[in-house]
């Protein structure tokens, strides 16, 4: 690890710079929100940004994306022949993605990447892809980084961590990824500065400022049915629109649906997401749907996230704390209350009547 | 807003007590602020937990389709429409529903607020007609009608037409507003404008149908966007998709839509879906001089005819 210190000058040169060997995707405002955009020639991450409104997750794992072709010309050779699309990535650059975003990447990885099965896409782009990280000097008040197994200083599933002091920019580099991009940045001669204790003053105002924390430290404890057959499911999800909110707009959820679209004679198979809060997720080909109720697919998001996760890789939560999924739900239903009754739940103590929805 | 919580609670519990109804349907207070909660009580200890403000903007009347209990439900204007389309649509029998009418001075726009401050706000008081919005190193006060959401700035209709109990005297209905300023703007673009204006309308869309799954009318078992076999739209980010999705879903509100702006409320990308919608609640007023959900004895406009119909083919 190296630790360098960049003035405002040399950050604008270094992104310019480094531009020509990756495409770089920054934070843009647009509208009201910031969003991860690719950044043109002369144009710079805008990082004033508290977090963008959508994750960075798209840029390695589209909303929709084509996986294969195909054609239904009975007159061709290659009549329903699924063919692979070109899938190739060029290297890519993310600056800007707060702690909680890239622990997200580790996250989604558990599932992406594992020894019986890889998916390719995901893969190939992720491992196309520089994290260059931005910590966060204040949270906001939906932010529960801490206690989600990483902070606003957090490095995990970085390569680099910019920290942002007046126009200075302490500049930390992890990995050899990260190396590689301060070196195409312009940034790799520079001399290693002694800036350490002012990171650490930085580092501790900024979780001094995360004022919002959840406990998840007995989940791992839990009897899953006890938890699946905890009589709250009901009531908390009496608000719930049953719209992909939440979903879409969280780092890790990673649910897809495959679909073939057929125009003409060709078509195409592509995969978008897809959300647990939907009535036709996992919906059966029989007709029958294990999820019929509203409150069986809420349960179904916290239970993935906050329990069968836990269970099933022993590496925390499968949330990084961000808090879009609070801010943006339409009818405030939030994971802090959620994950803080399950995990102080009870079987014995709880023998009160469910309230029924 | 403190009498009107106060009030709501008294009756809530008389009804629950009395089993009038067998739940309340209203608003408990939500951990942000400015967002409040659609809550469900069925006994005396959740009635408690409702309350009113002036971020009580989601319409109820989407909790009680198809319900077969007798429900008690907190209705603003907009909600009594709603309540009223559903049951001219079989949604829900009037005789279920104990109407607990709520004369509404307009909801605060959340997302209006929000983008006026840098920081976080982590309070937001209200006083009769002034809104005191706090954060960590700033107070501001607001007056609340200039951060009304645009629905309820430009509402008629702000007293429950449909109730079985008020919580307070009727408010003084809005006149001199029109709901339908921004139409006439784009009614006056041409048509590649008009293109334009609508492709930048919904490029920010995810697909996440908050606004479909928010509205009252919204209750098709199956959406046409959901339909597999045969599948009629897309599911991908493809802008055709997109554009078909908001149209369509328009064209199915057309003369039953209230404007009650909770498709807007909840979309988080910040769209103004009441565009769509807001052009044909016009064409209803002025075709069919019909204005949704204020008549239990009256049928929408499309699905049903009059001899004056201003169009010549039905005659």
């Amino acid at each position: 690890m190296k630790l360098i210190k960049i003035d405002q000058q040399n950050w604008n040169t270094g992104i310019e710079k480094a531009k020509s060997a990756y495409r770089v995707f920054g934070p843009v405002k647009e509208k009201n929100d910031y969003e991860f955009k690719v950044l043109g020639t002369n144009e710079m991450p805008d990082l004033n940004f508290r977090n963008t409104r959508l994750s960075p997750k798209s840029i390695i794992y589209p909303q929709s994306q084509v996986m294969f072709t195909y054609s239904i010309d009975e007159t061709k050779d290659d009549c329903r022949i699924m063919k692979e699309v070109e899938n190739v990535t060029s290297p890519m650059a993310i600056i800007g993605v707060r702690p909680c975003d890239a622990l997200s990447f580790p996250i989604v990885r558990r599932n992406f990447d594992t020894p019986e099965y890889q998916d390719t896409y995901w893969i190939k782009a992720y491992e196309a892809t520089t994290f260059v990280g931005l910590a966060c000097n204040s949270a906001c008040d939906t932010c529960f980084c801490t206690s989600a197994g990483t902070g606003p200083f957090g490095e995990e599933g970085l390569d680099v961590l910019i920290i942002k002091d007046g126009d200075d920019f302490y500049t930390k580099i992890i990995t050899p990824k990260g190396e590689a991009f301060a070196e195409s940045a312009g940034w790799g001669k520079k001399e290693q500065t002694d800036i350490t204790a002012k990171i650490k003053e930085l580092k501790t105002a900024a979780e001094a400022s995360v004022s919002s924390t959840v406990s998840t430290d007995k989940l791992k404890n839990k009897t899953i049915l006890d938890l699946y057959d905890a009589p709250f499911w009901e009531e908390e999800a009496f608000a719930c629109i049953n719209c992909g909110t939440c979903t879409y707009v969280c780092p890790t959820c990673w649910c897809f649906d495959v679909q073939d679209e057929t125009h003409g004679k060709s078509g195409i198979r592509m995969r978008n997401w897809d959300s647990c809060m939907f009535p036709l997720f996992t919906h059966h080909a029989s007709g029958h749907n294990p999820r019929n109720n509203k409150y069986e697919r809420v349960r179904q998001r916290f239970m993935h996230k906050l329990k069968y996760y836990v269970d099933k890789y022993d590496s925390g939560i499968q949330c990084v704390g961000c808090g879009r999924c609070i801010r943006l739900c339409p009818v405030n239903i939030d994971i802090r209350k959620i994950c803080d009754k399950m995990n102080s739940f009870d079987t014995e103590s709880c023998k009160c009547e469910a309230t029924s929805s | 807003m403190k009498e009107y919580t106060e009030k709501i609670r008294e009756i809530a519990k008389r009804l629950l007590n009395d089993g009038t109804v067998d739940m309340v349907i209203g608003f408990r207070k939500g951990t942000l602020p400015m967002m409040n909660q659609p809550h469900i009580a069925t006994c005396t200890d959740s009635a408690d937990e409702l309350m009113w403000d002036s971020n009580c903007g989601l319409n109820l009347a989407n909790y009680v389709t198809d319900r077969k209990e007798k429900i008690g439900i907190v209705a603003k204007g907009c909600d009594s429409r709603n309540l009223v389309t559903h049951v001219i649509e079989n949604k829900i029998k009037r005789d279920q529903l104990y109407i607990i009418g709520i004369p509404c001075s307009g909801m605060i726009d959340h997302h209006k607020i929000t983008a006026m401050f840098d920081t976080d706000i982590t309070s937001v008081k209200e006083s009769g007609e002034s809104i005191t919005i706090s954060g960590n190193d700033f107070s501001k006060k607001l007056i609340k009608q200039d951060v009304l959401c645009e629905n309820c700035a430009a509402c008629t209709h702000r007293n429950p037409v449909e109730y079985d109990e008020l919580v307070a005297d009727l408010v003084e209905e809005q006149t001199d507003v029109d709901p339908y300023e921004s139409v006439t703007e784009i009614e006056s673009m041409d048509a590649e404008e008009k293109w334009n204006y609508f492709e930048d309308l919904i490029s920010p869309c995810i697909r996440c149908y908050a606004c479909r799954n928010a509205c009252p009318l919204c209750y098709c078992p199956t959406c046409f966007v959901d339909e597999s076999t045969p599948q009629w739209v897309g599911k991908s980010q493809d802008p055709i998709d997109v554009r078909t999705f908001h149209l369509l879903r328009a064209f199915h509100c057309a003369g039953r839509c209230t404007d009650c702006g909770a498709c807007e409320r909840v979309c988080p990308m910040g769209i103004k879906i009441r565009e769509f919608t807001k052009k044909l609640n016009k064409d209803c007023l002025e075709l069919y001089g019909w204005e949704a959900g204020l008549s239990l004895d009256e049928r929408p406009p499309l699905d049903t005819f009059k001899t004056d119909d201003p169009d010549e083919f039905i005659k």
